[in-house]
């Protein structure tokens, strides 16, 4: 579905992403690990066009994205930090993305009904917590059902309740074949709802493989254990 | 890309800084055209505030509002819309309902005090430089992330074509005094586009008989319609070159 090809990306003299290659395929929870500042929030941002690779190739479907716009109505993301126009009101910023997105065949509204989020409609974005932002920001990424979903740290600031509930979402939507990229840290979380497990590390693939795999390999029953214990390894 | 125009609008329109900036200019025309005793004499006056007022205004109203739109940009990039129309509709919307508040806050008293065809040619100035210099301010905006470094880079150009460059146009005319000067004059005078506004609302008031043998060159070549046709076509260079530059730097960057 995704296909990464030598993808390379820096911010200065900074390297974030070097020669990187990695693909993804649908039906899949893919967890994106790795240490702060690994290239994480990159790679994602890299495949929605918001950062601009210095070189290599992201291909969907066997098309290239880079340069391309329309390719994007196939994806949903939630950033890290949501930012908003403060001085919007959460029915505003939804129904203006609404608007803009009016080809878009089917409307999913199940988080915005989930998360309540009908009974804020008048607040002020400016005016919201970090953690009702995350409940907008995952509203807005699964509205319009794509098929591929890059959720950067969803559930980071989100109450147990709604992290429950963005879990939940998440395996359903899986189940109907879609592809969604997670980057998180808590291990317990990437148990519960990822297949795969991608680490990168300074900017490159440490690996790629099934959680039973990554278990199988380090010969540990915690998945955090396994990874540390593998990372540590070379 | 309309759509995203409205949504500029709604939010410029919210902030209510264009509102005040409207009645700021009607105050300003109703004033001094009840100052004057003909219309002629108002319109001179208006020029000479409009063309310090309405650049500073604009590169300044349209740097602040670049920055404090980066949070609207950050959210329609994800989506499926072309970087170049996002950018398109933010230039479009602020020069529109800037010149807007000027068509009116200007406009209204000249035909109420009934001003002539000059009029209509300060009107048109006004409308270029709000363009014009709404284009500088994105570019300044999109050179650096830094707002306060932005709105300084923003008032630096402001100050350069305002009154820096008629401080070094005054030197350079003296200080080579000597020689002919006229066809210098008016190649410097292309190169800021706030004196290219005001030659051309000069040169059709009576004044211009005052300015000398420049004033007489300039009525020779800018007189004509042809010459004022040169004059406005220059004027939309100023605000092609940055516009298309800006946003050639805008969707080449990572957001």
């Amino acid at each position: 579905m995704i296909t990464i090809e030598n993808l390379r990306k820096s911010y200065g003299k900074l390297q974030v992403l070097k020669d990187l290659n990695v693909s993804f395929g649908p039906g899949k929870v893919v967890s994106v690990i790795g240490p702060n500042g690994a290239g994480k929030t990159t790679m994602g941002k890299c495949i929605l066009g918001m950062v601009l690779p210095d070189g290599g190739d992201i291909k969907l479907d066997g098309q290239s994205v880079l340069g391309k716009h329309a390719y994007r109505s196939q994806i949903g993301y939630m950033p890290q930090i949501g930012r908003y126009p403060e001085n919007m009101k959460i029915r505003q910023v939804i129904e203006m993305i609404r608007d803009i997105r009016k080809d878009a065949k089917e409307v999913d509204e199940e988080l915005i009904g989930l998360y309540n989020l009908k009974s804020m409609y008048e607040k002020r974005m400016g005016a919201l917590s970090g953690g009702t932002k995350q409940k907008v920001s995952a509203a807005l990424a699964f509205m319009f059902n794509p098929r591929i979903l890059i959720l950067d740290e969803p559930t980071a600031g989100l109450d147990p309740i709604a992290a429950e509930i963005l879990k939940s979402k998440i395996l359903k939507e899986k189940k109907r074949g879609k592809l969604i990229l997670i980057t998180s840290h808590i291990m317990s979380e990437i148990e519960e709802v990822a297949d795969e497990v991608m680490c990168l590390m300074d900017g490159q693939l440490k690996f790629h493989e099934t959680i039973a795999g990554i278990k199988a390999q380090a010969n540990e029953e915690r998945l955090g254990r396994a990874i540390a214990k593998i990372m540590e390894e070379d | 890309m309309n759509k995203i125009i409205k949504y500029v609008f709604y939010d410029i329109i919210r902030n209510k800084i264009v509102l005040a900036y409207t009645l700021f200019l009607l105050l300003l025309s109703f004033g001094l055209f009840n100052l004057g005793g003909s219309p002629d004499k108002g319109i001179l006056s208006l020029l000479n505030l409009v063309l310090l007022t309405v650049p500073l205004i604009s590169i300044v109203f349209a740097t602040t509002h670049f920055y404090n739109s980066y949070e609207f940009m950050e959210l329609l990039v994800a989506q499926p819309i072309n970087r170049k129309k996002i950018f398109m509709s933010e230039y479009l919307g602020v020069a529109c309902s800037l010149s807007g508040a000027f068509i009116l806050g200007v406009g209204v008293p000249m035909l109420i005090f009934g001003a002539s065809i000059t009029g209509l040619y300060l009107l048109l100035t006004g409308v270029f430089i709000t363009f014009i210099f709404v284009a500088l301010a994105f570019l300044a905006s999109v050179i650096t992330r830094d707002k306060a470094k932005g709105i300084g880079i923003a008032l630096l150009l402001w100050f350069y074509f305002a009154l820096i460059y008629d401080g070094i146009v005054l030197f350079i005319l003296y200080a080579f005094a000597d020689y002919p000067l006229e066809s210098a004059t008016l190649a410097m005078t292309a190169l800021n586009p706030v004196d290219l506004g005001r030659i051309i609302v000069l040169l059709n008031l009576d004044v211009s008989a005052l300015m000398g043998y420049t004033g007489a060159l300039y009525k020779s070549i800018l007189g004509s319609l042809w010459g004022i046709g040169l004059a406005f076509g220059l004027m939309l260079v100023w605000a092609v070159v940055p516009l298309a530059s800006s946003g050639r730097i805008f969707s080449k960057r990572d957001l």
